[in-house]
C-alpha cells in the first residue's frame, strides 16, 4: 500500500508537467488552431534559463550574476514567452490562412534548431540543477509516508498555476474575450477588440507555461536538451485522449494519465512508458472525440 | 513530357551511378527516396500528415534483419518479411488514425510509432541502444552472393524500382485521382459517394507497406538495423525530404531524399549542428518554399505555357 500511495504522487508529479503542458498546448490551439511542436523545446529551455542563469552567466557572458531558483520562475517564463511572441510575429502570421499542418511543421523546424542548439553546448545525458532552494530541501512527513518537499512544492504550485489560468479563462473578463475570439474571430475584431495582439499574446502566454513548467522540472531531473523531445509526445496522446476542446479537460486528462503512469511503474514497470500510447488507443476506439473533446 | 525526361533521368543516373559515387552510399539514397516517395503517397495525394512513418521504415528493418540473421531467411525472403511487418502494423495503424482528421492525425500517428520506438529498444531480440548488428546479406536465389558491393547495388536499384512503380502506378490511377479528390475537398468527395475512410486506409496501408520495403532494404545493405530509424526525428526527415523536394509531385521525393541525405551525410562532421541546419532549412521551406525544387519547376512551366498560350490569342 505504501508503495502504491508513493508512486501514485510521484506520478501525480508527473501528471502536474503533462496538465501544464497539454494546458499551454490547448490553449494555443484555441485562438491559433495550430499544434505547437516547440512546446517540449520550449520547456527544454526554460529548464536551461534557469541552469544558466545559476550556474553559467559570469562564465560565460562575464556578467557577475546569479539568479536563483526564484528568480528564475519569473525570468525564464518571460524570455520564453517572447521568444514565442517573436515566433508568432515573425512566422506563424505568416501561416495563419494554410492548411494548419504547416504551422506544425515549422515548430517542429524550430524544435530542430533549438534541440541542436543546446546539444552542442551541453551534455545529452543531462545536467544536474544545483540552485534548488534550502528551504524546499529535506522530506516531508506526510504521515503514511516521506516525500521529498521540493516535489511537494513543484505539485502545490503547478496545481496553482493550472486553477489560476482556468479561472481566468473561464470567469473573468479577459478571459470572456478569449472566449469570443476562440469562438469568431471575425465577429470578435468587428467589435473593436484587437484578435491579432490577443493571439500574439496567447501563444506567448502558451510558451511562458512550458518555460515555466521547464524551470520546476529542473531540480528534478537533470536538464537535458532532449527533456522536452521526450514529453513532448507523451503530452501529444495526452492531449488526444483529453480532446483539446476544454480548458479543464486537458488539466484533468494531465493530472489523471500522470497518475495512472505512476502507477503502472507499481504493477508492470515495462510497460510505464507506452500505457498512455495504449490508452489513447482505446479512447481512439471507443471515444474517437477524446474525453472531453468536441471535434474541430 | 516532363516526367518522362526525368525518369530517363533518374534510370540513367541509377545505373551509372555505383561507378561514379561510393555503391553503400548510393544505396542509401535509394533507401530514402524509396522511402520518401511513400510517404508523398500519403501526405502529397491524400493530404494526409502522418508523424509516424520511422516505425514502418524502423520496425521492419528490425523484423527483415531478425529473419535474415536468426531464422536464416535468403535475402528476398526476409525483406519481404519486413515488409509484411510493415502491412500489418500499417493496418492497425491507419485504422485508428484515420479515426482523428488534420492534426490529430499527425499527433495519434506519431504517439503510435512511439509504442514501437519502445518495442524495438526494450524486446529481448532487438540489441537495445546499439541495434540489430551482423545481419547476413546472403545470397540471391542461393547463387548470387551479395557481399558484393555492386551486385548488392542493381538489386537495390530494383527493389527501388519496382517500389516507385508501384506507388506511380497508385497516383495514376483511378485510386490515386479518388485520393487527391479528397485532399481537395473531404467532404465533396464524401456526398460524391466515395468510401472516404476506405480510401484512407488504403492508402495508408499501401504508404506503409512501401516505408516497410524501404526499411528492410535498408537493413539488409548495412546489415545493421538501427534504432534512429525508428525514431520520431527519421520521421520528421522524411517529411522534409518531401517537402524539399516538392510534395506532391512524383519526382520530388527523389530529389528532396538525394538533397537531405547528401546534406545529412557531408555535414556528419558538424555534430549537433547538422539539427540546426536541418531546423532551419525547415523553417525556410515552409515559409518560403512550400512547393519544393520539382513544384517550383512545375510553376515556372506551367506559367510559362500560360504566357505564352496568352500571348498566342493577342
Amino acid at each position: 500500500m505504501q508503495v502504491i500511495l508513493a508512486q501514485a504522487l510521484l506520478g501525480l508529479n508527473v501528471g502536474v508537467f503533462y496538465a501544464m503542458l497539454s494546458l499551454g498546448l490547448a490553449v494555443i490551439f484555441g485562438l491559433l488552431n495550430i499544434i505547437n511542436f516547440a512546446h517540449g523545446a520550449m520547456y527544454m529551455l526554460g529548464a536551461f534559463i534557469a541552469l544558466i542563469g545559476y550556474s553559467y552567466l559570469e562564465q560565460w557572458f562575464g556578467i557577475s550574476l546569479q539568479i536563483g531558483f526564484w528568480g528564475s520562475l519569473i525570468v525564464a517564463p518571460l524570455v520564453v514567452g517572447l521568444l514565442g511572441i517573436v515566433i508568432e510575429r515573425t512566422m506563424l502570421k505568416r501561416l495563419a490562412d494554410l492548411d494548419h499542418i504547416y504551422g506544425l511543421l515549422l515548430t517542429f523546424g524550430i524544435t530542430l534548431i533549438l534541440q541542436g542548439l543546446f546539444a552542442n553546448y551541453f551534455n545529452v545525458s543531462g545536467t544536474p540543477y544545483p540552485g534548488q532552494p534550502e528551504v524546499l530541501g529535506g522530506v516531508l512527513n506526510l504521515g503514511f509516508m516521506f516525500f521529498p518537499t521540493y516535489r511537494m512544492f513543484a505539485i502545490v504550485f503547478s496545481l496553482v498555476v493550472c486553477f489560476a489560468t482556468w479561472y481566468v479563462i473561464e470567469h473573468t473578463r479577459l478571459g470572456s474575450r478569449l472566449r469570443a475570439g476562440v469562438e469568431n474571430p471575425q465577429l470578435t475584431q468587428a467589435f473593436g477588440l484587437n484578435v491579432p495582439l490577443m493571439v500574439t499574446l496567447t501563444f506567448g502566454f502558451g510558451a511562458a507555461l512550458a518555460g515555466l513548467a521547464g524551470v520546476l522540472a529542473a531540480p528534478i531531473y537533470s536538464v537535458s536538451p532532449l527533456m522536452g523531445a521526450d514529453l513532448i509526445i507523451v503530452v501529444f496522446a495526452v492531449v488526444v485522449i483529453g480532446g483539446m476542446g476544454s480548458i479543464m479537460g486537458a488539466i484533468l486528462s494531465g493530472l489523471a494519465l500522470g497518475l495512472v503512469e505512476g502507477l503502472t511503474k507499481v504493477f508492470y514497470p515495462p510497460a510505464a512508458n507506452t500505457v498512455i500510447f495504449f490508452l489513447m488507443v482505446l479512447v481512439l476506439l471507443f471515444r474517437p472525440a477524446g474525453l472531453f473533446g468536441k471535434e474541430k | 513530357m516532363m516526367n518522362k525526361v526525368l525518369f530517363a533521368i533518374m534510370l540513367v543516373a541509377g545505373l551509372v551511378a555505383p561507378f561514379l559515387a561510393y555503391p553503400v552510399f548510393v544505396m542509401d539514397l535509394l533507401c530514402f527516396a524509396l522511402f520518401a516517395c511513400a510517404f508523398n503517397l500519403l501526405l502529397g495525394y491524400a493530404g494526409l500528415l502522418s508523424f509516424g512513418h520511422a516505425a514502418f521504415f524502423g520496425g521492419a528493418a528490425y523484423i527483415a534483419g531478425h529473419a535474415l540473421k536468426v531464422w536464416g531467411f535468403p535475402p528476398l525472403l526476409g525483406i519481404l518479411t519486413g515488409t509484411g511487418f510493415a502491412f500489418l502494423i500499417g493496418t492497425v495503424f491507419g485504422f485508428l488514425a484515420i479515426r482523428r482528421q488534420g492534426i490529430y492525425f499527425a499527433m495519434v500517428t506519431l504517439a503510435l510509432a512511439q509504442i514501437i520506438y519502445f518495442l524495438c529498444l526494450q524486446l529481448p531480440f532487438t540489441g537495445g541502444e546499439n541495434g540489430l548488428q551482423g545481419i547476413p546479406r546472403g545470397e540471391l536465389f542461393g547463387l548470387i552472393d551479395l557481399r558484393n558491393e555492386v551486385t548488392m547495388y542493381y538489386l537495390v536499384f530494383a527493389i527501388f524500382l519496382i517500389g516507385f512503380g508501384i506507388i506511380y502506378r497508385a497516383i495514376h490511377s483511378p485510386f490515386g485521382e479518388v485520393l487527391q479528390a479528397i485532399r481537395e475537398n473531404e467532404s465533396r468527395a464524401l456526398s460524391l459517394g466515395y468510401d472516404v475512410d476506405r480510401f484512407k486506409l488504403l492508402a495508408f496501408v499501401l504508404s506503409a507497406t512501401m516505408a516497410g520495403l524501404a526499411g528492410s532494404t535498408k537493413a539488409l545493405v548495412f546489415q545493421f538495423a538501427s534504432l534512429t530509424s525508428a525514431h520520431w526525428q527519421t520521421s520528421g526527415e522524411v517529411v522534409l525530404m518531401t517537402l524539399v523536394g516538392g510534395m506532391g509531385t512524383v519526382f520530388g521525393p527523389v530529389l528532396g531524399a538525394i538533397t537531405v541525405a547528401t546534406l545529412t551525410h557531408e555535414l556528419g562532421s558538424f555534430g549537433s549542428w547538422v539539427q540546426v541546419i536541418l531546423g532551419t532549412i525547415f523553417v525556410v521551406v515552409v515559409l518560403v518554399f512550400r512547393r519544393g525544387i520539382i513544384g517550383e519547376i512545375h510553376h515556372f512551366v506551367e506559367q510559362r505555357k500560360a504566357a505564352r498560350a496568352s500571348a498566342d490569342n493577342d
